[in-house]
């Protein structure tokens, strides 16, 4: 079997709320997949899911062949598991966070030490390898748990929101170790709601809104499909930006009105900035660029990824 | 049938493996300051026992137990000392700092991202509570037999004695910790914890209670387990012992079942 994680009408209800309604999704091996969504879309009921921490409500889920309700803890074993919130072990040293979880594995204390000691280096934390786990930084500490989630060599790591609430450097640090992991041929799943993020690191994503699977592809064909080449931004000066939008009507293939600016989806930049000052409207700002996700989201949902 | 009962036996295999991993993990954070609090859950039954069992027992003079047999007053409430800090030993384990684990340190998600269980988790910091709890009771049995207090052999039949009220407290405090929402809440536990303490035949025989008052003592785990501890010391050993025994397997029982479940429907939502 080639799919590494299988779903079909997978669902997930909390009493009258559906966090997850009905989804399809195939993982092959190697690939880092992403869930690429906003805030309640649905991405961290999923991976836990998948973490066999949380019973599907209904549906076909299959995870290396097996499946969660029954071989709970067999999954888990060639799973790595790096949460939202990190849940490190604050009464032990950052040494001891990966060999003693190592131990829940079932790897002997030998073999613990010994990989502790190599996670650490991979993670650039072998100096700190004796401090407790409290005094290090946003980013040590979710490079930390990122090295706990790879003591048992897994065969899928599990990451939701990997890079939230980290710095730009963190988060760079961060992205080029999974990178790296990611050439080593672990199979990385991952949410997010930073296209920079999904289109850095994913191969294939599904688009989530809602619960549902909106979209489904490699960040490249999602903008080709759903989005132009490139995005001219123009912020005018005033209350409402509506007014204009009527102004630069056929301009372009798509125009979306936002609260603070108008997006033009156009195939040629540069023109469309040359045409609208022919028509003599005269934006405070200006800003062509290419398409990204959030344009793809904004296309399918009508709304921003981040708020 | 065979391939029925075969992963049954696989999986309880793992099961003890994957509860000593949660049992081991505690061992390793003592290297900080937990012995600070190790050393005080031993202190406090010694200090009742010189300060009531001694202190106040000079006053007392000698107690006649059921049998009509008079023994010293120490010796009447040590073997109860015994069993109140298997108790406390194991509550203060499995509620206080059971809860805390829970719910702020986040470290029982943590775990179960690995093949480790919800009652796999119960059970290893069930085991993590009698480790302690051995080591408090074998220390307070070495004071016993110093002060002549009861005899090697029965402090030899006393410490498994004192192992069972401690997985069945133990269990039972895990229970209350699963059903608990907030610290406050706790401040309710101890205050039950006190009165059983105070009122299950501890320092004066069950007896000397109103009859339906001493039905309820009776048929509390802390009058069951000094009874059991009181029996083993200053003997003799029946009938009534077997029914304490019995008791507080069905209550460890009972406690582990539910606490597992509970655990589950919290943690594995």
């Amino acid at each position: 079997m080639d799919s590494l994680i299988h779903a079909r009408g997978l669902v997930k209800r909390f009493g009258d709320f559906t966090a997850v309604d009905g989804i399809d999704v195939d993982v092959r091996r190697g690939e880092a997949f992403g869930f690429l969504g906003p805030n309640g879309a649905g991405k961290s009921s999923t991976m836990r899911m998948i973490g066999c921490v949380s019973p599907p409500t209904d549906g076909v889920l299959r995870i290396l062949g097996l499946d969660p309700r029954r071989d709970g803890p067999k999954i888990r074993a060639k799973l790595g598991v790096c949460p939202q919130l990190d849940n490190l072990d604050i009464e032990l040293t950052v040494r001891e966070n990966l060999s003693t979880y190592a131990r829940f594995f079932g790897i002997p204390r030998k073999v613990a030490r010994q990989r502790a000691a190599e996670l650490l280096e991979f993670v650039q934390l072998t100096e700190r390898g004796d401090s407790k786990v409290e005094p290090l930084s946003g980013g040590m500490k979710r490079r930390l748990t990122i090295a706990r989630a790879l003591v048992n060599e897994p065969e899928i790591v599990l990451l939701d929101e990997p890079t939230t609430g980290l710095d730009p450097q963190a988060r760079h640090l961060v992205w080029e170790r999974l990178f790296r992991l990611k050439q080593q041929g672990v199979t990385l799943v991952l949410t997010t709601h930073y296209m920079d993020e999904a289109e850095q690191l994913c191969d294939r994503l599904v688009v989530m809104d809602a619960g549902r699977i909106v979209a489904e592809g490699s960040p490249r064909a999602l903008i080709e499909q759903y989005s132009t080449r490139e995005v001219v931004e123009l912020r005018f000066a005033a209350e409402s930006q509506e007014p204009y939008a009527e102004k630069l009507a056929g301009l372009g293939e798509r125009l979306e009105v936002l609260p603070d600016r108008i997006l033009l989806y156009v195939t040629d930049g540069d023109a469309a900035v040359a045409e609208v000052q022919h028509r003599s409207l005269a934006p405070a700002s200006v800003l062509v660029r290419r398409s990204s996700l959030e344009d793809v989201f904004l296309h399918l949902t009508g709304r921003t990824l981040v708020d | 049938m065979v391939t029925f009962v075969l992963p049954r036996l696989v999986s309880f295999e793992g099961m003890g493996r994957r509860s000593a991993s949660v049992t081991e993990r505690n061992i390793n954070t003592l290297r900080s300051t937990y012995w600070v609090v190790m050393v005080s859950g031993f202190l406090e039954p010694v200090l009742y026992l010189f300060s009531i069992g001694v202190g106040v027992g000079d006053l007392i003079g000698d107690i006649a137990l059921p049998d009509g047999r008079l023994v010293g007053y120490a010796e009447f409430v040590a073997p109860a000392m015994l069993a109140a800090s298997a108790m406390t030993g194991a509550l203060s384990e499995t509620t206080f700092n059971f809860f805390g684990k829970m719910k702020f340190m986040r470290l029982y998600e943590g775990i179960l991202a690995t093949p480790v269980r919800p009652i796999e988790i119960a059970l290893g910091e069930l085991a993590w509570a009698m480790v302690r709890g051995v080591l408090y009771s074998a220390a307070f049995l070495v004071i016993m037999v110093a002060m002549d207090l009861t005899s090697s052999a029965r402090a030899l039949a006393m410490l498994p004695a004192a192992v069972l009220i401690g997985f069945a407290f133990g269990a039972l405090g895990m229970t209350i910790s699963t059903l608990i929402r907030s610290w406050q809440e706790f401040d309710l536990i101890f205050s039950g914890q006190f009165a059983l303490f105070l009122f299950s035949g501890t320092f004066v025989p069950a007896t000397a209670y109103p009859d339906w008052l001493r039905w309820v003592i009776e048929a509390t785990p802390l009058y069951r387990s000094v009874d059991l501890a009181r029996a083993l010391s200053l003997g003799p050993v029946g009938w009534t012992q077997a029914l304490d025994v019995l008791y507080l397997l069905a209550l460890l029982g009972l406690g582990l079942a539910v606490a597992g479940r509970r655990m589950t429907g919290m943690l594995c939502k």
